[in-house]
């Protein structure tokens, strides 16, 4: 057992598809919230598989795509600081500021390194003892504890000379304002499964309670995703709507109590800005006091502010990326969609990242309905 | 940027730890799960352990699985 193939039996996916087809009989949206979902389902032809009544929308949970302009404004400023190592996971750095981007930036001389873990910067930090380290920290709260942790371990080890520009959100206070907008009927969510892994089923459990739209956590192999939709068409079709786990190899009621003991360690809860959504209340990490000295945020804080008042928010013309992040659109109603924008060459954010809508749509073409 | 894949320990130092993926061993941190032991399977997120696998949950996943092809032979 690998935890693996055994959930990428097709002859079982077809089975599950017909008894979700069975079940089936009025029309159902189902929003998937995880850009990783968003990729799977086209990758494995869910929408197809699936009956007609089910359709089914993408969400918000791209980190990448939801990376405010003004925040990536505010890493490039830093990223032209002498001395300064930007340090980030890889899609971030093609995405567009305002102005600018970070790739654009390492062109022009900045010193930008693109990492596969945190720790990675924090080993590029000892090893530049007269460098300031930055890492550009996206994520949701699957990548937040992991970011705690190192931060944990930098100050134990009196690094110095290593900063962190949080720019971590959390999932569902961002869910609250989609349904709270109410711009697309929604019955039901994938819920995002390693999120999950961290913070557990009950925070979700407003969803039901105060919406009365269903929740089943996802994973990411084609017959744990099927399995998900099964339980949610289960449960519109009977008009109970609840939280279920459909991932339960991975995901406890209560979560990873490791995990988020070290997020609430090192970070405090503060507003966040999302981009195509604004500012969502309660929905980013920020550093508390205790970690202050590896905030980049008050490391560097003029920048900031100057971040901000060049700060035009200017989008790409034509992007609908905001439109595709609140599920108002799919990417195939975006006049630029695989004509101007394509992902050698993107126009939003939500091409760029390869969990982007734009990009998953593009990649898996033959699949669109 | 969510992605995770499961990965199996196959020995243990502090809070790291050495994981095989198929057939490639690298060190991950599992300063997240110190819970886990030699043998286990873990989910591997960006160099960390965030979580580790239930094996007798995902037997019965696929025990479900079977169940629901099974059931849909007979209808
Ligand atoms: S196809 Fe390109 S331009 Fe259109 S919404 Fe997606 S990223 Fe933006």
């Amino acid at each position: 057992m690998k935890f693996i193939d055994e959930y990428q039996n097709s002859e079982l996916a077809t089975k599950l598809a017909q008894r979700i087809a069975d079940r089936s009989t009025k029309p159902i949206r189902l929003m998937e919230f995880c850009g990783g979902h968003t990729h799977a389902i086209m990758r494995y032809g869910i929408r197809q598989l699936v009956p007609k009544t089910v359709e089914m929308r993408s969400g918000p949970g791209c980190p990448v795509c939801v990376t405010a302009t003004s925040d990536l404004d505010k890493a490039i400023a830093i990223a032209h600081l002498p001395g300064v190592i930007i340090t980030t996971f890889g899609d971030i750095i093609r995405v567009p500021g305002s102005y600018s981007s970070l790739q654009q930036a390492k062109a022009e001389g900045a010193d930008i390194r693109v990492v596969y873990s945190i720790m990675d910067a924090v080993e590029i930090a000892k090893a530049n003892p007269r460098k300031s380290v930055i890492f550009i920290g996206i994520g949701f709260e699957t990548t937040a504890p992991t970011i705690a942790a190192s931060i944990i371990k930098a100050k134990k080890e009196e690094v110095e000379n290593f900063y962190v520009l949080s720019l971590l959100k959390l999932t569902p206070p961002v869910m609250k304002t989609l349904l709270d907008l109410g711009e697309v009927k929604l019955d039901g969510i994938v819920g995002p499964g390693h999120v999950s892994v961290i913070i557990g089923s009950y925070p979700y459990e407003f969803i039901p309670r105060n919406y009365g739209v269903a929740c089943v956590i996802s994973g990411f192999e084609p017959l744990d995703i099927l399995l998900c939709i099964d339980k949610l068409v289960e449960q519109v079709e009977s008009g109970k709507p609840q939280v279920e786990i459909a991932y339960r190899r991975g995901v406890k009621p209560q979560g990873n109590k490791k995990a988020l003991e070290s997020m609430n360690e090192v970070f405090e809860i503060d507003g966040a800005d999302w981009r195509g959504i604004g500012i969502v209340p309660q929905s980013g990490l920020k550093i508390n006091q205790k970690y202050q000295h590896f905030d980049a945020d008050k490391a560097f804080p003029d920048l900031s502010l100057r971040a901000k008042r060049s700060n035009l928010e200017k989008e790409p013309r034509g992007c609908r990326c905001g439109d595709i992040l609140r599920g108002v659109a799919t990417p195939l109603e975006c006049k630029l969609f695989g004509k101007v924008c394509t992902p050698e060459k993107p126009v939003g954010p939500c091409m760029v990242s390869s969990e982007g809508a734009c990009a998953a749509y593009y990649q898996y073409g033959a699949s669109y309905e | 940027m969510c992605l995770a894949i499961p990965v199996r320990v196959v020995s243990i130092e502090g809070d790291e730890a050495e994981a095989e993926i198929a057939g490639v061993k690298r060190r991950v941190s599992i300063a997240l799960t110190p819970e886990v032991q030699v043998g286990n399977y873990v989910l591997l997120h960006t160099g960390y352990a965030i979580g580790v696998i239930d094996e007798a949950e995902a037997k019965e996943t696929l025990r479900l699985f079977e169940e629901i092809a099974s059931l849909s032979m007979t209808t």
